[in-house]
């Protein structure tokens, strides 16, 4: 167990340090001119030359490598050429909102997915699994951005439930949340779905029906605990691309989160903000593929050993 | 079974598999929908020219009402006009090219670069399979849009020295401005690595089927195992996955449209004009939803049929 921890330690420190080295190539090696951007267009020669000199951006390339790699070491990400804010100060400030509404999305999905995902199993082919299979289609085939929009005006706006923008309170939460849900549901309801089907094919699940246990005992005690393994490794992975979706959520709610501060800095070609929030999403993401294999040892007592 | 004949490990011959493939109805709705939008998309100039759809890039005068404000639907404009004055309806049209050239060309190159890691990653093993695997963990670590995000702000169109910028060797540079083209390539770059994994994962079965071993043990070389039986029979799987892939460079073009870093004005794209309806939302909807439901549309075409050959090609997920 020990062993394996180190292993898999080494393994993200890798993958982390080859993410940093990737970004820094991807936007540092070859910025469009950074002062003017800082300065606006109508900036003098020597003010230029001035931000050029404290932002050492004529040292040449592997230099600044070299300081950005030994100050991300340190945590330190640098600082914002719009706002002259810590980056990574400015990413913990914002890291509640976007948390609390990411954890939100996916109790939210998880809590529909599950039952949906495993009623579909135990009857397939049938009336519900069909229209449950468009509707999971559907879910995937929405892009977040227009989502949110339209969420926003009907609930919102048209009828009221919920706050429109801005975030004062959980209220403010729930329909980005239930947003980003509907995104993600139809995915996890057919992961489940494939699971759960293998698992109902199993011996053991033959052995418990035999044996009597209930049907309920049998899909949740034996069917689901195996069946959500490898859908927790996937939620894992999908750290990643639940970020993008929170992105435009957060945008289109006004939610003060890590998504608006990297859209803003996209349009600022804020660099270092940019460059913050993809590293800070790799630590995540390392982060929560570091914790599922962890948790692998406590759901399947099969993998302990190895 | 009735006669397990040599060929039992596969269920059935490729051929016999193609055959018939619309006869699953996820197919057949994934696969009409996605004739009838290539063929809007193939006939639309036509359509502009002959003067039943109005020019999508023209401001029309009579497109706004007289506080400026644009025309909700109906009239002469069948699905109202956008804040300049243009015709919705032709604009959505005309974006059906965009969105399905930019869509298919990034699937094929993500499609490109996935087939050959993951192949190589699965065929070779051992050191090579590891590194790449690395690599691919590395790229999957960053959320898809914010990497597409930073390789749209490299292509601005600046010369970028591939060398010191001491030295005289303009021949190094490298300028590239952004356009179709580069979208394709950058939706391209960061949306392979979800690709690999599946890939290598046909290529570690195939690998081990007997007549891949006889092939071996017969003396054939890497090259003709690859090309004559390892790549023939991730066929389907890899058609599969390029299909559902397609969905999601749709959406990845439409999201970098919608940040204003896709195809540049005034090309009529869906994401652009999603960000352009937003400050008149409330006034016109329309140019908001309009846009939005012919993403949903086209994406859901690809996402059914995928889902379709899926259960047609690969008959162990058919339940």
């Amino acid at each position: 167990m020990l062993l394996r921890l180190v292993v898999r330690l080494i393994g993200a420190g890798v993958t982390l340090a080859g993410t940093a080295l990737l970004t820094f190539i991807l936007i540092h090696a070859v910025p469009g001119d950074v002062a003017r951007v800082i300065a606006g267009s109508k900036a003098s020669p020597e003010v230029l030359q001035a931000i050029h000199t404290r932002l050492h951006l004529d040292e040449p390339v592997w230099r600044r490598l070299g300081w950005h790699l030994s100050d991300l070491a340190h945590g330190d990400l640098g600082r914002s050429y719009v706002t002259e804010q810590s980056v990574a100060e400015a990413i913990l400030i914002r890291l509640p909102a976007t948390a609390a509404l990411a954890g939100l999305a996916v109790t939210f999905w998880m809590l529909i997915a599950i039952p949906l995902g495993a009623l579909t199993a135990r009857h397939p082919g049938g009336w519900v699994d069909r229209s449950v299979l468009v509707l999971s289609t559907l879910s995937l085939s929405l892009p977040a951005f227009w989502l949110a929009r339209m969420c926003q005006y009907w609930f919102s706006y048209k009828l009221g439930w919920f706050p429109v923008a801005g975030f004062r309170g959980f209220g403010h939460l729930l329909l980005p949340a239930a947003t980003l849900a509907l995104l993600f549901v139809g995915y996890y309801a057919r992961l489940i779905h494939t699971h759960m089907a293998e698992v109902l094919n199993s011996h053991y699940v033959r052995a418990a029906r035999a044996k009597g246990a209930s049907e309920g005992m049998t899909l949740f005690r034996h069917g689901l605990r195996n069946a959500m393994i490898p859908v927790v490794t996937v939620l894992g992975m999908d750290v990643a691309g639940l970020l993008g979706g929170v992105m435009f959520v957060e945008n289109v709610f006004a939610l003060p989160g890590i998504g608006t501060l990297a859209v803003q800095s996209v349009f600022n070609l804020d660099v270092p903000v940019i460059m913050g929030t993809v590293m800070f999403s790799a630590v995540i993401v390392v982060g929560a593929n570091l914790v599922v294999d962890l948790l692998y040892g406590w759901m399947d007592p099969r993998i302990r050993s190895a | 079974m009735p006669n397990p004949g040599p060929e039992a490990d596969s269920p059935c011959p490729p051929r016999q598999r193609f055959g018939g493939l619309f006869q699953n109805p996820l197919v057949a709705i994934g696969g009409t929908l996605l004739g009838l939008l290539l063929l809007v998309a193939l006939a639309a100039p036509l359509l502009v020219s002959s003067g039943i759809l109005q020019n999508p890039i023209q401001q029309f005068p009579d497109g706004l009402d007289p506080d400026g404000m644009p025309l909700r639907a109906g009239g002469r404009f069948l699905l109202g006009t956008d804040n300049l004055g243009r015709d919705v309806l032709s604009r959505v049209i005309l974006g059906t090219r965009v969105s399905l050239t930019v869509g298919v060309a990034a699937m094929l190159t993500a499609t490109l670069i996935g087939v050959a890691v993951g192949v190589l990653a699965g065929f070779r093993g051992g050191r090579t399979d590891l590194l790449l695997m690395r690599f691919t963990d590395m790229n999957m670590t960053l959320p898809a849009i914010l990497l597409a995000v930073a390789f749209a702000g490299v292509m601005d169109g600046t010369p970028h020295h591939l060398h010191p910028a001491s030295l005289p060797w303009h021949w190094l540079d490298l300028r590239l401005s952004r356009g179709m083209l580069s979208l394709c390539i950058i939706i391209g770059l960061v949306c392979w690595p979800g690709m690999v994994r599946v890939i290598r994962a046909e290529v570690l079965t195939v690998k081990e089927r007997e007549f891949v071993m006889a092939s071996r043990a017969l003396g054939a070389s890497d090259l003709h195992l690859v090309f004559r039986h390892i790549l023939p029979n991730i066929l389907p799987t890899t058609l599969v996955v390029a299909v559902m892939l397609t969905a999601n460079t749709i959406l990845l073009e439409a999201g970098l449209g919608y940040l204003g870093i896709g195809v540049p004005p005034p090309a009529p794209t869906w994401g652009s004009m999603v960000n352009d309806g937003q400050p008149y939302f409330i006034t016109a909807p329309h140019m908001v939803i309009a846009p939005g439901v012919a993403i949903v549309v086209t994406v859901l075409a690809f996402n059914l049929l995928g889902q379709g050959l899926q259960e047609v090609l690969n008959p162990k997920s058919r339940k």
